[in-house]
């Protein structure tokens, strides 16, 4: 018997209602994360991806509606929580750390009290024990001369070092699950393999699990033990790392990992999905990917595939998963 | 060498300037530069301290005139004048001012505050109560709100108060518009979210969040109400409903000597004069404000 699951999501729908129409967003996701492990989501835009996570803590947008799931947390049901209750778990035992750092700061607040509010807010330390807090956490995320940058204003700051505050913001109450949505898609590629490298270090140090919404496929399998693949609201495939780079055999997950530039692979032929994701206004009656897939068949139309055990600590979602497995070898 | 020490004191002065300001205090520097405004700034401290110790140093009484001494021009003794009763009208317009300051000041903070409560209450509920909201706010730009206040002072008398109300109460919508656009505008912001990741209540995005980042804005606006309110007032005095005769104020010292502007024009130059250089500062200022706090003057 497995140990008890830090977050588990079973089988969440969520949906937006536009003013024409309605969007199904996520269709029935499930999974879970451990403690002290590391989870990537990778998926399009608008594959659901962030919206599974947000609001599993409450925090979708206003025209976006929970139809059905479950998300236990520590043994409550992060869906079944008043706002109240919720806004006592995010921030202390659950961290976010958002996409874009150049907005998500409070420009006319001091940086250091940024962090300290946090810490103040859950009454998780008192001031003098935060102020230290804060002044370790900025030494733990590398920036230099903590003490003076404790009066900093974010816009004294480039983006890497707002990002760096942003994952001492969602570190500050020692949170046990940190959830990551795109945290280094605004940066430089040379500070985001920084902020990855520090990412690793804390999560190392703290013991604590993360969640790493991404769209960029090395990045995860760099990152996370475990990948989870999102097309159009519902998990294509989901294995560990090691499997997924060995093994990915979901038609959609062969496709995202052909279309990846790499450099020293000149002459490699890189292969585009044809056609764009479609936003869905029903229900799928057949897989999501059926129209751009080239292994489609009648019955990808009209049947939806379920997730299924494809291998040792390996789910596929797809009827000739297979098939597919005996082409691309 | 020259050129790395050329480097170096570039680097130190680029770490003084921008360590450990606040965005106020930028706002502030960025004023400092803007020569127009800050000319407007002193004008307008002078008319401050005018309004607040006027009545104190005015040499005349402003209700006894000297009938000997009646339609006079400028001489030492009455430095501006007397009018057609003889008062003296140095003292005249110290007293006006603190008159106008109550007024203008009054009305513009009725307006804030009844605009700052529906705005806010329009942003952050959003639904039929924006709706509700933003439909009085078209509404009450349709109609002139000259005529409104005029309307209002007739029915409510010719007081301080009720002047204050009856300029105050048609403002308040261009200020609701403004706030509830600056809170749309951030509501569903990154920044806004971030906080809400933490944990932060509805209460405290609003008190430390949205609150610090409109009131530089909102700032500008009332910056720019209160010249508009003084002028309000002044044409409500020149229509003969500002406040009662006795006591002094621009409107009526405007309106009475441009009945006999041919015979003693001073009478008209000096309240008339003083009253567009204060509405001039008051813009000025205002202009500074805007280029130095609104998100587009920089940074």
């Amino acid at each position: 018997m497995q140990e008890q699951p830090l977050l588990s999501i079973d089988n969440l729908h969520v949906k937006f209602s536009r003013s024409e129409d309605e969007v199904f967003a996520v269709n029935g996701v499930s999974f879970a994360i451990h403690a002290n492990e590391s989870l990537g989501i990778v998926g399009e835009s608008g594959s659901g991806k962030s919206v599974t996570l947000m609001s599993s803590i409450g925090l979708l947008r206003e025209n976006g509606k929970i139809t059905s799931g479950t998300a236990n947390f520590l043994g409550k049901d992060l869906l079944k929580l008043r706002p109240r209750q919720l806004e006592d778990i995010r921030g202390r035992d659950i961290g976010v750390v958002f996409q874009d750092p150049m907005t998500s700061l409070n420009p006319v607040m001091r940086i250091g009290d940024q962090i300290m509010e946090a810490m103040l807010t859950h009454q998780y330390a008192g001031r003098r024990e935060a102020f230290e807090r804060t002044i370790q956490l900025l030494h733990e995320m590398g920036i230099p001369d903590p003490k003076s940058r404790f009066k900093n204003y974010p816009h004294e700051f480039s983006g890497g070092m707002r990002q760096r505050i942003m994952i001492a913001i969602a570190l500050a109450c020692e949170p046990q699950l940190l959830i990551a949505d795109e945290p280094t898609t605004a940066l430089d590629v040379t500070v985001q393999m920084q902020i990855l490298a520090l990412l690793q270090d804390l999560r190392r140090k703290h013991g604590m699990s993360v969640v790493m919404v991404t769209h960029d496929f090395g990045l995860a399998t760099n990152f996370c033990d475990k990948i989870i693949v999102m097309y159009g609201g519902k998990i294509m495939e989901m294995a560990t790392t090691d499997q997924f780079i060995r093994e990915a055999t979901h038609p959609y997950s062969i496709g995202l990992k052909r279309s990846i530039i790499e450099v020293g692979h000149k002459g490699k032929e890189i292969i585009s999905i044809p056609k764009s994701a479609k936003t869905l206004t029903e229900t799928p009656a057949g897989c999501p990917f059926a129209e751009r897939c080239t292994y489609k068949t009648e019955r990808c139309h009209h049947e939806v595939p379920e997730l299924r055990t494809f291998g040792i600590d390996h789910q596929i979602a797809c009827h000739h998963a297979e098939e597919v497995a005996s082409y691309a070898v | 060498m020259a050129s790395s020490a050329v480097i170096k004191k570039s680097d130190a002065v680029v770490k003084k300037r921008t360590f450990h300001r606040s965005p106020f205090y930028q706002g502030w520097k960025r004023f400092k530069n803007h020569k127009l405004a800050v000319i407007g700034m002193v004008w307008v401290v002078l008319f401050l301290i005018a309004g607040i110790i006027g009545p104190y140093v005015a040499p005349y009484d402003y209700r006894s005139g000297d009938f000997l001494a009646i339609n006079q021009g400028p001489s030492w003794q009455h430095i501006f004048g007397t009018d057609n009763v003889g008062h003296d009208m140095f003292s005249q317009i110290l007293y006006s001012v603190r008159s106008a300051l109550i007024i203008a000041f009054g009305a513009t903070v009725v307006s804030f505050v009844i605009g700052i409560i529906l705005g806010l209450w329009a942003g952050l509920r959003g639904g039929i109560a924006d709706m509700i909201i933003m439909r009085a706010v078209d509404f009450m730009m349709t109609l002139p709100g000259f005529l409104f206040a005029l309307i209002l002072v007739i029915l409510l008398g010719r007081g301080y108060t009720s002047l204050i109300l009856a300029i105050g109460i048609p403002g308040w919508a261009g200020y609701a518009r403004l706030i509830r656009s600056l809170v749309l505008g951030m509501r569903d912001g990154e920044m806004v979210e971030a906080a809400r990741a933490l944990g932060a209540s509805q209460a405290h995005i609003a008190r430390r969040y949205m609150l610090p980042n409109v009131i530089g804005s909102m700032g500008v606006a009332l910056a720019f109400g209160i010249p508009g309110d003084l002028t309000q007032i002044a044409g409500l005095s020149i229509f003969g409903m500002g406040l009662q005769p006795p006591i002094p104020s621009f409107g009526n010292m405007i309106a009475q000597a441009s009945d006999n502007i041919l015979g003693f024009p001073w009478l008209l130059y000096f309240p008339a004069g003083i009253f567009a250089l204060t509405l001039l500062a008051f813009l000025f200022v205002a202009d500074g404000l805007q280029e130095a706090f609104s998100p587009k003057g920089g940074n």
